[in-house]
């Protein structure tokens, strides 16, 4: 089958790294000009050249947000089934050799979490799980769709890579959108960061939004860790991941977001750090390289930093989130996956939304409608 | 006034929920833009409890009526599963038939489209179909019964204006229902051109909700809409590429 890894295997990561910090100020300029961006465009836009560019992308990024989007931010919160795990990965509180407790929830538990969940707002709900794939399988995320399904409008996942099969099945049980990060695009890098485990495969992470395609879920997700290498040449190839997608999977959407390593038990030191005005200028690269992509937000970021990022050009943010199972309602001092820097309430970030001339939308999909 | 199906309009400017700052914001440039006809995605209206639901509060109106939409759907099968579902909840059989399984440039499915048409018209929904601009579509659906038709004028969201304009001005000689230019319109002057040209209405959302001060922008759609109208109504003069002198050299042979 063919798949993003032939293009992949096209190119090079240090001769991309080199031709993204080789772009020069006149670069950026004819960027910022076009009225179509390529690839080539995206690189100078997140090279270190188009730093003194940055109100410039800023303000480019806000009108082209505003014409798709308008003046509307989606909310959107996860909710953690388990952090059982059977990967090694040196970045992430879940990790398999992380001697914690480890914890499944179960049915009447789900219950239990979603009552608070709805009783914040929330019609679109992420559903998360660390990669095992005994305990958290395709029968038990059936399970869990079915019992979910008639308490939210929108539900998306965040788990292990799955075959094309099991994505087919879930489809029917009201799956609508899956996130698959590939962490980083950096091969070697990659084997270092995961050990252990079924998330060692590479390839088989990189050609999971094949998969979906092909399974019809209607959106996708992607996206790299920050901090686990250079940033701007994992972006580019997370851009040119986006590039080969849409073109081949034309009735998917996408969404896309930045998580910047944040700390956790067991703790890793991001290799590269990632200031907030490379945040800024990452945002607003993809936003000028793709108008129609969602951005996302977590609360992996500071309150300050998402107050002012509202109106640059991200479309939906998440708010009272728990990274652990069971933390909203059932063991509030289980696992977490990462410590979060926005601990504001949903009607919190609602209201600082509504400050700023946004509306916060709690429902934009209707299960029923597919 | 415009006609169709069962309802009459005095105003000719349909105007969308999408996009605004707030729905306070939404409902206060509904009001000014006098818009009779509002159109609202179903899959933002909790219809499970459409009784609560903000949006649909907002619209409760006697002189506004609700056109639900099917924004998101992919085939004709899931647009008539949600037509039924709106006709349940808001108690409307009028269903604005939207079909766009590219979900970056909403590009509208012809084929999916008839499709759709047919079998809603059917089952006695009131179908207003969102459709690229193509004359030989609009003909086909009036066979499978569609109330009107509603081509694009430029890509939806984009406030390009009226890049159709050939082709609409094909749709509306040749056309036997309301024709109604739905997306594009980025501008009062590109609404009034439409109207000009003798479009029977206009749908406008980006260009007011996204616009710097939407109550003043649906004030001057308004305007324009019937200003539109007026000159379609006054036969506008034609353009000519010679010169035709208001008192012609050979008027005293009449004499």
């Amino acid at each position: 089958m063919h798949s993003f890894n032939d293009i992949f295997e096209t190119y090079n990561w240090d001769e991309v790294k080199a031709s993204i910090y080789a772009k020069t100020g006149a670069d950026v300029e004819k960027a910022l000009s076009a009225t179509k961006r390529t690839l080539e465009d995206f690189k100078a836009l997140v090279s270190p050249a188009a730093a003194p560019y940055l109100e410039q992308m800023a303000q480019l990024s806000q009108q082209l947000t505003l014409k798709r989007f308008g003046k509307v931010i989606q909310m959107y919160v996860p909710l953690y089934l388990s952090n059982e795990c059977s990967n090694i990965c040196t970045y992430c509180g879940f990790s398999y050799d992380n001697k914690v407790r480890r914890k499944t929830l179960s049915p009447m538990e789900i219950m239990q979490e979603v009552a608070v969940i709805k009783a914040m707002g929330y019609e679109h709900v992420l559903l998360v799980t660390g990669e095992d794939n005994v305990t958290v399988h395709v029968e038990y995320f059936k399970k869990v769709l079915e019992l979910i399904r008639p308490h939210f409008a929108h539900i998306s996942m965040e788990v292990q890579p799955m075959d094309l099969e099991d994505y087919a099945q879930l489809t029917p049980y009201g799956l609508n959108t899956v996130l698959v990060y590939q962490e980083t695009y950096h091969r070697e890098d990659y084997k270092k960061h995961h050990p252990k485990g079924k998330k060692s495969n590479f390839k088989y992470r990189l050609e999971t939004p094949d998969r979906l395609g092909q399974a019809g879920i209607h959106k996708m997700g992607l996206g790299v860790l920050i901090g686990l290498e250079d940033w701007r040449t994992d972006c580019f190839f997370t851009a040119l991941h986006l590039h080969y997608l849409e073109k081949k999977y034309w009735q998917s959407k996408y969404s896309l977001s930045f998580p910047r390593l944040r700390p956790f038990s067991g703790g890793l030191e991001p290799k590269v750090e990632m200031n907030d005005r490379e945040l800024v200028q990452l945002i607003c690269a993809y936003r000028l390289f793709n108008e129609e992509v969602e951005l996302s937000i977590s609360t992996r970021e500071s309150p300050h930093f998402r107050n002012n990022i509202i109106k640059l050009g991200i479309t939906s943010i998440s708010a009272g989130s728990k990274t652990n199972p069971g933390g909203y309602a059932v063991e509030p001092e289980s696992l977490e996956q990462f410590e979060i820097s926005d601990e504001r309430s949903p009607a919190d970030i609602a209201k600082v939304i509504s400050q700023q001339g946004y509306e916060p939308v709690w429902k934009d999909w209707d299960n029923c409608l597919t | 006034m415009l006609k169709i199906a069962d309802k009459t309009f005095s105003s000719r400017l349909f105007t969308g929920t999408g996009k605004f700052s707030s729905s306070a914001l939404m409902e206060e440039a509904l009001v000014a833009s006098g818009s009779e006809l509002v159109t609202v995605a179903l899959k933002r209206v909790d219809v499970r409890n459409n009784e609560q639901d903000d949006l649909l509060i907002r619209l409760k109106y006697p002189h506004i009526n609700l056109l639900p939409n099917t924004s998101g759907v992919r085939n004709a099968k899931e647009a008539i599963f949600a037509a039924q579902l709106a006709r349940e909840a808001l108690e409307t059989n009028w269903i604005k038939l939207e079909i766009h399984p590219d979900p970056k440039y909403l590009m509208p499915d012809p084929i999916e489209t008839l499709k759709a048409t047919e079998e809603l018209a059917k089952l006695g929904f009131v179908v207003l179909p969102y459709i690229h601009a193509d004359p030989v579509l609009c003909k086909r659906l009036e066979d499978a019964g569609t109330a009107a038709v509603m081509p694009l004028g430029s890509p939806i969201g984009s406030n390009k204006g009226l890049k159709t304009i050939d082709f609409l001005e094909i749709i509306i000689a040749q056309s036997n229902v309301p024709v109604i230019i739905d997306a594009g319109i980025g501008s009062p002057s590109d609404a009034a051109r439409a109207l000009e040209i003798g479009a029977d209405a206009v749908l406008v959302n980006t260009a007011i909700a996204v616009s710097g001060n939407p109550i003043r922008m649906a004030t001057a759609f308004k305007i324009a809409v019937e200003a539109g109208r007026i000159a379609f109504e006054a036969k506008l003069a034609s353009p000519v590429s010679h010169a035709v002198a208001s008192s012609p050299l050979t008027s005293f042979l009449d004499a």
